[in-house]
């Protein structure tokens, strides 16, 4: 019985994997090689309902909503891509080293997430990009340098049990230094727990950047993005223009829950008594 | 006593941590290289550089950083949060207006989702694995994910401009006096803000107890009340409740943080006039007084969340309690 039902969830996951990657893959590199002339302006086409040659509708200046929504959400990958594999990484260090060599390091990384923690995310996020003068580089490190304290917990929690594990204690018994340790018994047992959270990251990055862009702290409103798409739509709902902001948030929406569900089911078959489902 | 100690090297490790976080602020906002100056006097100042000069000089930018930030440390201690560029108040008048709105706004959506979130979380775990149970959970899991300012542009879609039930955005009706806005008009612009800020944090809440729920339904103690004959009934009154209303509600209140970041976006969504809405205002503006101070009163309201989280959680449970003691 058990075994069957590791085995569904396993043909769940592949089957999530495969879709939530082809799902990304495609808007990520057709938004990345698209023609920007595929969005331009085009004041023949204004504030068009949706239709076979526009998915999505057009906006006031014409430009393909369908278009603008890929290279959009294109645009957030990379940006999500890249604050979470910072952030995967800093936790990973600052995890580990606060657990493995404790005292003053342990101290300074639990003050450092206690002050990442002390603001709302949101208002650091707005504080980092207004300090970096806002715009694309503003977004960007304000995302990456905000989502580590979370995942830093995690590792450190797990490496302070592996700590006084049996085999770990007899590694340092035969003079092993405390970094030989860390590379050879502490990440090889935390990875999976550390991947987990990566997958997790990935959807709060997207959605942070596109929330920092929609409050006009992040991309430029001349970039197509989620964030300026559905800011700039905000001025048109009022007059029934529905599609301006239906179908880029479900876009997101897919790709956050894509990731999200992936991370959650992860985490269940790593751990099965997690799940208790 | 021993519990008691506790609490004040807690509230101790918070005015240090306070005190970290407005230093982290401080240096954050006063590093930009978006210049308060340019944004008090306008991009096209005729002002002649004698007389830029002379404001720099009078506000004390030219002066080291550490030094700025100790006088604004003081100001502090003596009641002036400086004023604010944007609104021509002091920033202390502005942020007492404003946060209130933004106060009641976040309370009431903190109490629905907090109350419907716990039932329905209850309710789920109850009837696991039914069809009630499946659409509730992929709600949440809907909710959870959907961002919050485009969440709030879906209710302004369905309920204000498609059904007309509701105004399209501010707090109290456009150009009338403050005097002629009667507490229906207020309470009419608070619903749609409000129901999206509950909708977004009660995805959390609803998994959570859904979870203690399911845990607490496999264990032995709800076998040996089933045979000693108790209904649903009652052992939802004896043994469910007990057991998950308390991390529930120290939930609630430790998620005081994501709670500020949605009534941000909400209040933006609605044009609110709350601290939210206060908060872009002053960093589209580069006010830098008014910035600083919702820094700290952003600060001050999750560290009053999890210091309440963190004393319920030892008054309430025995089990924490006596972990204390042998500390």
């Amino acid at each position: 019985m058990s075994n069957k039902l590791n085995w569904s969830r396993k043909m769940t996951v592949l089957t999530l994997v495969i879709f939530a990657a082809l799902y990304l893959l495609i808007i990520f590199f057709w938004g990345l090689f698209m023609n920007p002339g595929e969005y331009a302006v085009n004041y023949d086409n204004k504030l068009l309902m949706p239709s076979i040659g526009h998915l999505f509708g057009t906006d006031a200046m014409g430009r393909d909503m369908f278009k603008r929504c890929i290279k959009g959400l294109s645009n957030s990958i990379v940006i999500g891509l890249l604050a979470s594999l910072f952030s995967s990484v800093v936790a990973l260090i600052f995890g580990i080293a606060s657990a493995v060599w404790g005292g003053v390091v342990d101290r300074f990384v639990k003050l450092a997430v206690d002050l990442c923690m002390g603001l709302p995310h949101l208002v650091l996020l707005i504080l980092i990009s207004y300090m970096l003068g806002k715009g694309t580089l503003g977004v960007t490190a304000s995302v990456a340098l905000t989502h580590w304290p979370g995942l830093t917990r995690i590792v450190r929690q797990e490496v302070l049990h592996l700590k006084s594990s049996q085999y770990v204690l007899a590694s340092q018994k035969m003079g092993h230094s405390p970094v030989y340790i860390a590379v050879h018994h502490m990440i090889p047992h935390v990875l999976p727990a550390y991947l987990i959270g990566l997958v997790l990251l990935f959807p709060h990055a997207i959605m942070h950047e596109a929330s920092v862009t929609f409050l006009g702290f992040g991309l430029p409103k001349e970039m197509p993005a989620i964030g300026v798409i559905l800011s700039e739509s905000m001025n048109y709902i009022t007059t029934g223009k529905w599609w301006m902001a239906v179908f880029p948030g479900v876009m997101l929406l897919i790709a956050v829950i894509l990731f999200d569900v992936i991370g959650e089911t992860m985490k269940k078959l790593w751990n099965p008594n997690s799940g208790n489902e | 006593m021993k519990k008691r100690k506790n609490l004040v090297y807690e509230s101790i490790r918070m005015v240090i941590l306070l005190f970290l976080v407005s230093l982290l602020a401080f240096v954050l906002i006063a590093s930009s290289p978006i210049d308060p100056l340019v944004s008090y006097i306008g991009t096209e100042s005729t002002l002649s550089a004698e007389a830029k000069a002379e404001i720099v000089e009078y506000w004390g930018l030219d002066a080291p950083l550490p030094q700025r930030f100790m006088t604004w440390l003081n100001n502090i201690f003596h009641g002036d949060m400086g004023n604010s560029i944007t609104y021509k108040k002091p920033v202390a008048t502005v942020i007492g207006e404003r946060f209130s709105y933004s106060f009641v706004l976040m309370m009431i959506s903190w109490l629905i989702s907090g109350l419907i979130g716990v039932v329905l979380g209850i309710i789920c775990g109850l009837r696991q694995g039914g069809i009630f149970d499946r659409i509730i959970k992929l709600f949440c899991l809907i909710t959870k994910s959907a961002p919050t300012f485009w969440l709030g542009l879906m209710f302004l879609v369905v309920f204000a401009v498609w059904l007309k039930l509701f105004p399209i955005g501010m707090a109290v009706p456009m150009g009338n006096l403050a005097s002629e806005v009667t507490l229906g008009d207020y309470i009419y612009h608070l619903i749609l803000p409000a129901i999206t800020l509950s909708v977004v944090s009660m995805g959390e809440i609803v998994l959570y107890t859904r979870q203690q729920v399911v845990e607490i339904l496999n264990s032995d103690f709800i076998l040996y009340a089933k045979t000693r004959g108790e209904n649903i009934g009652q052992i939802v009154k004896r043994h469910i409740l007990r057991n998950v209303l308390l991390p529930a509600i120290t939930i609630q209140f430790s998620s005081f943080s994501e709670l500020f970041g949605g009534m941000a976006l909400a209040e933006n969504v609605f044009a609110y006039p709350g601290i939210g809405t206060a908060t872009t205002a002053a960093a589209l503006n580069a006010d830098a007084p008014l910035l600083m101070g919702v820094a700290l009163i952003s600060a001050v309201f999750v560290f009053s969340g999890n210091m309440i989280a963190n004393v319920l959680y030892g008054v309430c449970d025995p089990r924490i309690r006596e972990a204390g003691l042998n500390e």
